[in-house]
């Protein structure tokens, strides 16, 4: 254990530079902007006189030069304090706060869908390379991974919610039901799962077909043949000698596809009127509020890192050699 | 065998060839066909497919003709999708190729770069960077290049590094070649092969979150796309499934397409590979 926490370590600490990259493109990046949050929250007023707007851009420090509040958010964000939403009118954490939970849900089910049935899948397929099962599997996959989420998101809800109205088509949870406990949680479940099955889908299709040529590969190795002239049972070498090696790299792969992942819910969350962290971002654009923008931007950024902390602590768990030696590189 | 040959003999990379021969020629065709606006109205509004012989395909809420809105939308789908590509894997290979020569701290700080790149949600990015700047085409290319440049970087760096410390790479410091030129003309176009490999994974992201962006109302509002297209008809999606379905399958067939192509070239490739 003690070998991980020194990992885990050594990753927080090199990541908090590539995170004030992050604090200061982005700063530069909503700097370009024409306009500010006071000609929004102006607008949204239906006009006011230039006094307003010079004394309510002092109120906000919006009146320094860029250096000077990149300095005055920097100093702040070490505080945990996000600033202000002008949009929404409240503490801009407090805002991601409540939305991030429901993405959690939405993100954590669909990883969990995809990485089950997509390894599963992908066993079927890599057991017999070149069998009937493999082929339609294969190109199955690869036109599932072609679908967008978001399309697949509406045919999705088109089918099983219009249609056959098996699940709600949209929000997530019945509003004022007045359920608690068990109940409420499977309202939400049911909720949740087209939306899940829209964002997780491509990813099913991604870990299958790892999965298919990581077998694929570990087939030629000579420790397999090895076990094939021990006699082992074909079973036991495709599950505790192929698949097991080939699963390596797919823990990987889940640290480098919460990015993405994260991105995707911004677009499955408004098909879906999730109130989640995707959507607060879609809503932060149409609002022009620059600082909550920023606030998603770099919290996002931060969970992305949290994500991949957890992914190394499982490789270290499953693979000995991990930050056995010398760092790795 | 020739390169043509072998690649003929993989179904997957035919398959793409034609899907992605059939788009682009609906993408040049779309202005000869149907020179008007796509987005102009040409009829009454929700006409059905296959009622009108005239609008074969029906038109949309606002009465604009289904098929034009088709035809035009493959033509900014591969637009976006290749452009979006070529600036992303130029910038890879030249960040890449200048971090991996130069080594030291300017190593160092490109590749905290990448890493800055790849902990940001890329759709986030490019949703920022569109809000910021405005949508238009070249806007949009460059938001979605944004995510999509740090793996072509990385591959290229890890190339240079071995590249490197070739005897041709010394020869060329020893005639006094400049590093910035050894860079370049030497290395580079040697560190390129795998670099390119990632296109057409690149030109389906990229078409995609074109999609996803203009989808959300974020694509350049006077060019037709199959995401708006997606959008715009998911206002009627009970009455009229069809309006969102249809653009939503250009884009299944499109993304495909480039996939398979993809492995077709590769699988060629390794024949190739194989032989020698």
């Amino acid at each position: 254990m003690n070998r991980a926490l020194k990992l885990v370590g050594r990753r927080a600490v090199s990541s908090i530079p590539v995170l004030l990259i992050v604090v200061v493109g982005t700063f530069f990046l909503l700097e370009l902007a024409s306009g500010d949050a006071v000609d929004a929250y102006l607008v949204s007023l239906g006009g006011g006189d230039a006094e307003l707007a010079r004394s309510l851009r002092e109120s906000y420090g919006l009146d320094r030069s860029p250096l000077h509040r990149l300095w005055l958010y920097t100093s702040s964000l070490a505080r945990l304090d996000l600033g202000w939403s002008v949009a929404f009118n409240r503490p801009i954490l407090d805002l991601i706060l409540e939305r991030l939970p429901n993405t959690l849900w939405l993100m954590g089910s669909a990883t969990a869908m995809a990485f089950a049935l997509g390894t599963l899948l992908g066993i079927l397929a890599g057991a017999r390379p070149g069998s009937a099962a493999d082929r339609v599997l294969s190109i199955g996959s690869l036109a599932l991974y072609a679908v967008p989420s978001f399309w697949l998101g509406l045919v999705l809800s088109l089918i099983f919610a219009v249609q056959l109205r098996w699940f709600p088509t949209a929000g997530i949870e019945t509003i004022a039901s007045g359920k608690t406990g068990l109940d409420r949680a499977l309202d939400i479940s049911r909720h949740l799962v087209l939306p899940v099955c829209a964002l997780g889908f491509i990813y099913l299709a991604l870990f299958l077909r790892m999965m298919r040529a990581g077998m694929a590969e570990v087939w030629r190795q000579d420790f397999v043949l090895a076990a094939r002239a021990k006699g082992l049972a074909r079973s036991r070498i495709v599950l505790s000698h192929v698949a097991r090696n080939a699963l390596l790299p797919l823990v990987t792969m889940l640290g480098l596809q919460a990015a993405t992942m994260l991105g995707g819910s911004v677009v499955i969350e408004s098909v879906f009127a999730i109130p989640g962290f995707g959507r607060l971002a879609h809503e932060a654009v149409a609002a022009r509020d620059a600082p909550l923008l920023m606030g998603i931007i770099v919290s996002s950024a931060v969970l992305v890192v949290l994500v991949n902390l957890l992914v190394d602590l499982a490789y270290a768990a499953l693979d000995p050699r991990v930050g056995a030696g010398e760092p790795a590189s | 065998m020739s390169f043509l040959a072998r690649f003929l003999r993989s179904p997957e990379g035919v398959a793409g060839l034609l899907l992605l021969a059939c788009l682009l020629a609906m993408a040049l065709l779309a202005p000869v066909l149907f020179p008007r606006d796509p987005l102009s109205i040409v009829g009454r509004p929700l006409i059905p497919p296959f009622a009108d012989w005239s609008l074969p395909l029906g038109t949309d809420r606002l009465g604009r003709d289904v098929l034009a809105g088709l035809m035009h939308g493959a033509r900014t789908s591969l637009l976006v999708g290749i452009s979006a590509a070529v600036v992303a894997l130029a910038a890879g290979a030249v960040i890449g190729t200048l971090a991996g020569f130069a080594a030291g701290w300017l190593d160092e700080a490109l590749m905290r770069v990448v890493d800055a790149f790849q902990i940001v949600p890329p759709f986030l990015l490019a949703l920022a960077f569109v809000s910021v700047v405005g949508a238009s085409l070249p806007v949009i290319v460059l938001a979605i290049a944004l995510g999509a440049w740090t793996g072509a970087a990385r591959l290229a760096r890890a190339e240079v590094l071995s590249i490197r410390e070739r005897d041709y790479v010394a020869a060329a410091r020893v005639i006094g070649m400049h590093p910035l030129e050894i860079a370049f003309k030497e290395v580079l176009p040697n560190a390129l092969p795998p670099v390119l490999a990632l296109t057409s994974v690149i030109v389906a992201g990229a078409v995609l979150t074109e999609a996803a962006l203009s989808f959300l109302g974020l694509g350049d509002p006077n060019t037709v796309t199959w995401g708006s297209m997606i959008a715009e008809g998911r206002n009627v999606l009970r009455t009229a499934p069809f309006l969102s379905i249809v653009p939503g399958l250009g884009l299944v067939l499109t993304v495909l397409g480039v996939y398979l192509l993809g492995e077709g070239l590769v699988e060629a490739l390794a024949r190739k590979r194989r032989r020698q």
